[in-house]
């Protein structure tokens, strides 16, 4: 199919889906999405002429013909394995839509808010709309304005002021297949207010070889003095489409760290957008992504320092087996204004096979001129020494290469602070390594 | 249980060992010496089955067995230890999972049941206080951000841990100030033993003051061309190498 005609697909999709989505929240939420399909008919799917997309090819995406998700069920034990059993609060999405009965939002403090979309601007109009679609680029990122155009369902979480939220809230999305290739929206938003602390994991799910298309938009918004951890964990099934902006906005003082752990997707392009706009921020990216066979997993990154005395720190790493390929693209940009920042940003892949193939490209754009700016790429593969040191130790040669090939992974995932979830990632990448 | 016959070995295509002859018994300490680039870490480096070196000629019975013929993991698993002159930092790997995993590994290839953390915990601790080392070195990943002293315990501390029959030391005591020179050779000479043949690869005498070897060879251009007891190591301490040099010239 031709992109025009893929395009064109998508909004009348969205006639039709209109009537159904008018219904949900007020009516300048039915304007933000009419705003948002006329820009994405406007912009149309990036190409590779496109600066942004230029190792990123769609025409997987767009030769495929998506149908609206339908309602779904799924296995309780799935949620387990994805939460590795742990309890507390959590939203379940199954094909894009809330499931109350899988879901979890007892005993939440005074004030705060875990729901579906659809409940949360019932019930909180007040805590939700100034928010909602306040931060991600509609206007020129065409999946963004194609979320935002489709706006349903999704998490929502809201955080009173000085709130302290101990055990982690999870997000789950979950996409069953059918006969056809679905397509969902979920959107996002947490709101967390001035001095409160939370760890949220947000995961996308699928399974077997589901064909499928998730376009997802999170909008992270710290106040003042928040301190937030938010994980994003991608287990989509292996024949899915994934694409995910997570904007994160950030005001004075705030700490906001996030990490991007990438297994499945056969296309993955997950763009992470943080704006520090206010004095004293602190910012981390991590990101690892594992791929092997024709997956094709692009991470962008995107740092805005509008304000000075705010730091960020970037370490993103990628295991690339089979044909897998992989884009990091890491922009920081510096504003006049902003300075004594001090970025730091790292990339480094580690490639198993002669076909696997990466595309890393740090950016850095300053315009003030009291920073402290470090970038760094590395492309390899595992350290011949190092296996050589390992095996006179009497390890074998396969275990040697998977446990430098752990502990190259294990890096990054032992940097997050959920738990059970650090340790359930670590029996994942030890099971990812036996199964190479 | 070490029988060396006319080794030969090149990287590349430079012959680096032309002639190797060397047998080492159950029990002895034997110290290897020689100037820089006579082919010692080239030695060192074929006996634990580095793939860069290419055996051209000659054989390596350990134990009646052809080593050469073996993986570097199977050369450890038979009893065969190198600790390393650059021991190498793996980040991300804790020094306990390694040296569990090298232990089991081990233990298996004789049949032994592998050990549980809290029967491994238990064998190192011992161990540990022998070498001066603080048990939180085992939670660090391996070598990473240690000082060269640390990096040449830990050497020392996993040959403890892993009790070979064949321990071979190359230049561990390169870049050592003597506090840590006298606690690696306290290490090692824990370790003598009837049932245990140790090689002591070193371009000085230092540490034979504290290892005391029953035999000296002096390796030159990729020949053992003197040996004698440890009285060589103190006459090579105070006249150079250039006089065998001469001798064997002759």
């Amino acid at each position: 199919m031709p992109v025009l005609q893929a395009q064109n697909t998508f909004v009348s999709d969205f006639e039709r889906a209109e009537r159904e989505l008018s219904a949900i929240g007020p009516v300048a939420l039915h304007r933000l999405r009419e705003a948002a399909i006329q820009r994405f008919a406007a912009l149309g799917f990036p190409t590779l002429d496109d600066e942004e997309w230029r190792f990123t090819a769609l025409a997987p995406l767009t030769q495929t013909t998506f149908k609206a998700a339908r309602e779904g069920k799924v296995d309780p034990a799935l949620i387990d394995q994805m939460t590795f059993s742990a309890d507390g609060p959590r939203l379940v999405f199954v094909n894009g839509r809330f499931l109350a009965a899988q879901s979890s939002v007892q005993n939440l403090l005074a004030g705060v808010v875990v729901a579906g979309l659809g409940d949360a601007l019932k019930s909180h109009p007040d805590q939700f709309e100034p928010y909602l679609a306040q931060y991600a680029d509609y206007q020129d990122q065409a999946f963004t304005a194609l979320n935002t155009a489709f706006i349903q369902d999704g998490p929502f979480v809201f955080l009173p002021k000085n709130t302290v939220v101990d055990r982690p809230i999870y997000l789950i999305h979950i996409s069953v297949g059918g006969d056809a290739a679905t397509v969902t929206y979920p959107r996002g938003l947490i709101v967390a207010g001035s001095n409160t602390q939370a760890k949220i994991v947000e995961a996308f799910v699928g399974q077997g070889e589901d064909v499928y298309f998730t376009n997802a938009v999170t909008e992270l918004v710290a106040s003042e003095g928040a301190n937030i951890e938010y994980v994003k964990l991608q287990r989509e099934s292996l024949h899915a489409f994934h694409v995910h902006t997570l904007q994160l906005q950030l005001a004075k003082s705030s700490n906001v760290r996030s990490h991007t752990v990438n297994f499945g997707g056969r296309l993955v392009r997950n763009e992470v957008n943080a704006v520090l706009d206010g004095e004293g921020c602190e910012c981390t990216l991590n990101g690892l992504s594992i791929a092997t066979g024709e997956q094709h997993v692009d991470n962008h990154t995107r740092i805005d320092h509008a304000k000075p005395h705010c730091a960020s720190h970037e370490l993103y790493k990628s295991i690339l087996d089979g044909n897998a390929h992989g884009v990091f693209n890491g922009r920081i940009y510096v504003h006049p204004d902003a300075q004594k920042t001090d970025a730091k940003q790292t990339n480094q892949t580690l490639l198993l096979s002669e076909n696997a193939v990466i595309d890393a490209m740090p950016k850095l754009e300053i315009f003030a001129d009291d920073v402290k700016c470090t970038h760094g790429a590395t492309v390899g593969q595992l350290d011949a020494e190092s296996i050589f040191y390992l095996r006179s130790r009497g390890i074998d040669k396969d275990e040697a290469r998977a446990l430098l090939t752990y502990a190259f992974a294990n890096d990054i995932i032992s940097r997050i602070g959920v738990e059970p979830l650090r340790a359930g990632l670590e029996k994942l990448l030890i099971a990812t390594d036996e199964h190479r | 249980m070490l029988t060396i016959f006319n080794l030969h070995a090149r990287v590349d295509d430079k012959e680096i060992l032309k002639g190797v002859n060397l047998k080492l018994k159950a029990g002895e300490v034997h110290a290897i010496m020689g100037p820089n680039g006579s082919g010692k870490s080239t030695l060192a480096g074929v006996l634990a089955g580095r793939d860069a070196f290419d055996v051209t000629e000659g054989d390596v019975l350990f134990e009646g067995k052809n080593l050469l013929d073996m993986d570097p993991e199977e050369r450890a698993r038979e009893g065969v230890f190198l600790a390393f002159q650059y021991p190498v930092e793996i980040p991300g790997v804790s020094n306990t999972y390694f040296l569990r995993a090298a232990v089991n590994a081990i233990r298996k290839h004789r049949g032994e049941e592998e050990l549980d953390a809290v029967e491994f915990l238990q064998l190192v601790r011992e161990k540990l206080n022998v070498l001066h080392i603080d048990e939180e070195l085992l939670k660090r990943p391996v070598n990473e951000g240690f000082s060269g002293g640390e990096k040449k315990r830990n050497e020392i501390f996993q040959m403890a841990v892993i009790n070979p029959k064949l321990c071979i030391l190359d230049e561990t005591d390169s870049g050592l100030d003597i506090d840590a020179l006298r606690t690696v050779a306290d290490g090692v000479n824990a370790m003598r033993s009837k049932d245990r043949a140790i090689l002591v690869i070193t371009h000085y005498q230092r540490l034979l003051n504290y290892i005391v070897p029953d035999k000296v060879h002096v390796l030159m251009d990729g020949r053992i061309v003197k040996s004698g007891g440890k009285e060589l190591a103190l006459e090579l301490e105070s006249k150079g190498y250039d006089w065998i040099e001469q001798e064997v010239a002759v």
